[in-house]
């Protein structure tokens, strides 16, 4: 009968307390790898400096290692000449990791929609939680993170298996309609597939 | 994005032999941002180093043209984000003087106190942020707290802690009321003590004067010539300070000291910053105590500025000074000339090249960033200091990335 | 060496004048601000000339506009020196005109060291080329950028160059 059961609900319900036990240690004790670009790293230093203390609610230390945090808080805008590297930080991260996008400009480009401005981290990477804001202020940095707290307590499994069911690109798509009008429109421009390669 | 030997030009081929290279990347953990050095290193001591910038390349100027000049005052903001108000008045003065519109009294008092209250910010933080490279993690702490004192000022004259987009072309967007002058001058009593703290911990610690003593120094000559203004030029020895010699704003009628030194190392500039914040401190005081009453805008111009959004919705007089200066076809006059003007912001001398051509948005918006001339002159500075001078060196220079890569 | 302590206005332009007469008619001032325009075959002269005789000894800006939309702009870009002397506190603009397809200057690095950066910027953002600079390459944009952003012609919005990279799905990484 709970066999039954379990092959109907498939992987969706997570039967078991260690899964509830391995998360709610994780949520508890998130180390951001914060990623500050521009502006949205002031508020970010802000929010872990004494007034509004981000590490009461688990994130004690701010490692610039990507190998030993497991919350990377993209807080900025994303320049075309540093999205490769944002990228391979997230490739080096180790399992289990979250991101969260923080500010207008990693979410999707903000007020900077001009040649050099990446329109949204979401559309190379994955992202678990957005924050709208220009710049967000502590308090709603403080509130992703509760938020990203309750998300990995209600869904986190002990070996990491929910991320390995998101395998499509969960952000809009690469290039917009009027993008791919003026790459159209300039002749002569051949979009090959990009180089660079972070996966393999 | 590949590992590449930037070969240092100058350097002889039988001195290559021995040394490694670092790359200092663009995500680092010292708390400056994203650039990127590639270090040729000796053992510990730096030989050369060749900085690549260009990671937060956002397009300003780009945006420049496209925004009219009350737009533009937004993204000018998220330039120096570190004391955001200094740009905006550094945009708006260049446009005024471009314009040749003058300020009120009681304007020009109110966008001189948010002027030092942004150079108290901004050498705060630079100055916390350089302690907390060397280790220094109270004094930072320390730093950060005074300066919410100033998010909260800011957030009551403009609504928005940060990038507060508050002056307007020839005024300011909201004029302060009685409650922002008494958080004013509880801030200018509450200063000292917390400057006093921050002081003491550092400036006669032997630890941190060991690390920022003798380390990055920067002769007079080639300040002069590599463009360096502010705090690194007036460590230097060179004294000049744009509020002293080519006044704006309220500078004239006020009493206060330039600040130099002679060392030219981490230590004079450090010290430097230390010292304009005293100065800062008795410019707001004397400011708040002078504020003239009157008006924001200038009467003399007739419908310029942002007119109060109650008349704009209670009366046709109000809407129709709303049009006036939204409707592009009717605002305000600009000669089709271009200008430069500069003021001294806390970094350095900002200043922006407007080419008009007539419209109310700049043909080209060219800001001069004092950041990228400082940084250029990293690699005469680092020269024979040891790896962990670099961030010592990085953090006194106060670069922002985002004024460096515009 | 320095002749004689330039002040600002027409004490300045006369002791110019007495080293480079032909800059007489290009001179002009608007609110305070004096400017000349000097031709590109004689700016590095000039810009010496400058810092030796008028004591500009700080190079503070080094910039480029394009006119191709300006109405009644006869030359396409437009370099801009800005100058000031530390000591005496006068400043100068220098203008100088280039035209395609011949957009080279000779580089002010031998005269200031600070227009080192400045001068990549330019070439970055504008495509105009400095002879004699000493690691001339892109500074802001990645070295694989082909065009020139700030001129006129290129839209605000890039032409797909801002998203032309892989994207990466939560499963891979």
């Amino acid at each position: 009968m709970a066999s039954e059961v379990k092959k109907q609900l498939g992987d969706n319900i997570f039967l078991t307390t260690l899964d509830a036990a391995a998360s709610w240690a994780r949520a508890n004790s998130l180390w951001p790898m914060p990623f500050a670009t521009a502006c949205c790293g002031i508020e970010l230093m802000s929010t872990a400096a004494s007034r509004h203390d981000l590490s009461r609610f688990g994130s004690e230390v701010m490692r610039f290692s990507p190998r030993q945090c497991d919350l990377m808080i993209v807080a900025g805008r994303v320049a075309m000449k540093m999205l490769p590297v944002l990228q391979r930080i997230w490739m080096q991260m180790p399992e289990p990791k979250w991101c969260i996008s923080m500010g207008a400009c990693a979410c999707s480009g903000g007020v900077f929609d001009t040649y050099a401005v990446v329109q949204g981290i979401d559309r190379f990477m994955p992202v678990d939680i957005y924050i709208p804001g220009c710049p967000p202020r502590p308090e709603q940095l403080i509130k992703a993170i509760v938020d990203l707290q309750e998300k990995i307590k209600s869904g986190g499994t002990i070996n990491a298996r929910e991320f390995a069911l998101r395998d499509t690109a969960e952000g809009p798509t690469r290039f917009d309609e009027d993008e791919l009008i003026r790459i159209r429109e300039r002749n002569g421009l051949k979009l090959d597939s990009p180089k660079y390669d972070p996966v393999h | 994005m590949p590992l590449e030997l930037l070969d240092a030009p100058g350097l002889q081929e039988n001195q290559k032999e021995g040394l490694w290279t670092l790359n200092f990347g663009p995500q680092h953990p010292a708390t400056h941002t994203t650039l990127r050095l590639v270090l040729q290193l000796d053992g510990e001591t730096v030989v050369d180093a060749e900085p690549d910038i260009g990671f937060l390349h956002s397009g300003f100027e780009k945006l420049g043209e496209s925004l009219d000049f009350n737009q533009y005052v937004t993204i000018v903001d998220r330039m120096n984000y570190i004391s955001p108000l200094a740009n905006e008045i550094a945009w708006h003065h260049s446009v005024e003087a471009l314009m040749g519109i003058e300020l009120t009294p009681r304007c020009k008092y109110i966008r001189t106190i948010f002027a030092e209250l942004m150079r108290i910010h901004d050498h705060l933080l630079c100055t916390g942020t350089c302690v907390l490279d060397l280790g220094g993690a109270t004094a930072f702490m320390y730093a950060f707290n005074e300066r919410e004192y100033i998010y909260e000022i800011c957030e009551r004259a403009s609504g928005q802690r940060f990038h507060t987009s508050y002056t307007r072309v020839g005024g300011l967007l909201y004029d302060v009321t009685d409650d922002w002058i008494a958080m004013v001058r509880k801030f200018c009593k509450n200063f000292p003590k917390a400057y006093r703290d921050f002081a003491g911990l550092v400036m006669k610690n032997r630890i941190f004067i060991e690390r920022t003593k003798g380390v990055g120094v920067l002769s007079k000559e080639d300040a002069i010539a590599g463009g360096a203004t502010g705090p690194v030029a007036r460590a230097s020895g060179v004294t000049r300070d744009l509020r002293i010699d080519e006044p704006y704003l309220a500078y004239d009628d006020l009493d206060f000291d330039i600040c130099c030194a002679r060392g030219g190392d981490c230590y004079s500039r450090f010290q430097v910053r230390m010292m304009e914040m005293e100065q800062s401190l008795k410019i707001i005081e004397q400011a708040i105590e002078n504020l003239p009453s009157g008006p924001i805008y200038n009467e003399a111009y007739g419908k310029t500025g942002v007119p109060d959004k109650t008349e704009v919705y209670r009366s046709i007089e109000g809407l129709i000074h709303h049009f006036e200066n939204i409707m592009p076809n009717r605002q305000m006059n600009v000669p089709v000339e271009s200008f430069y003007a500069s003021t001294e912001s806390p970094n350095g001398e900002l200043g922006y090249y407007i080419v008009s051509d007539g419209n109310f948005k700049a043909y080209r918006a060219r800001t001069r960033p004092p950041s990228l001339l400082h940084f250029a002159l990293f690699k005469r500075m680092i020269r024979n200091c040891m790896l962990s001078d670099v961030v010592a060196v990085l953090g006194s220079i106060n670069i922002i990335a985002a004024e460096l890569d515009r | 060496m320095i002749l004689e302590a330039p002040q600002a206005g027409s004490d300045l332009q006369e002791l110019l004048l007495k080293t480079f007469p032909g800059i007489a008619q290009s001179w002009s001032s608007f609110q305070g601000q004096q400017r000349v325009i000097v031709p590109a075959s004689q700016v590095l002269e000039f810009l010496m000339g400058c810092r030796d005789t008028a004591a500009f000894d700080q190079l503070i800006d080094l910039t480029c506009v394009d006119l191709l939309e300006m109405p009644g702009a006869v030359d396409r870009f437009e370099v801009v020196y800005f100058l000031l002397s530390v000591d005496v506190g006068s400043r100068l603009i220098i203008k100088t005109y280039l035209n395609e397809p011949d957009l080279t200057l000779p580089s002010a690095t031998k005269v200031w060291f600070g227009a080192d950066w400045l001068e990549r910027e330019v070439y970055d953002m504008f495509g105009i080329i400095f002879e004699g600079h000493p690691n001339f390459k892109r500074l802001l944009l990645p070295e694989e950028f082909v065009s020139f952003p700030l001129r006129k012609d290129y839209p605000q919005q890039g032409r797909g160059e801002r998203h032309n990279f892989p994207v990466i799905t939560r499963s891979q990484s």
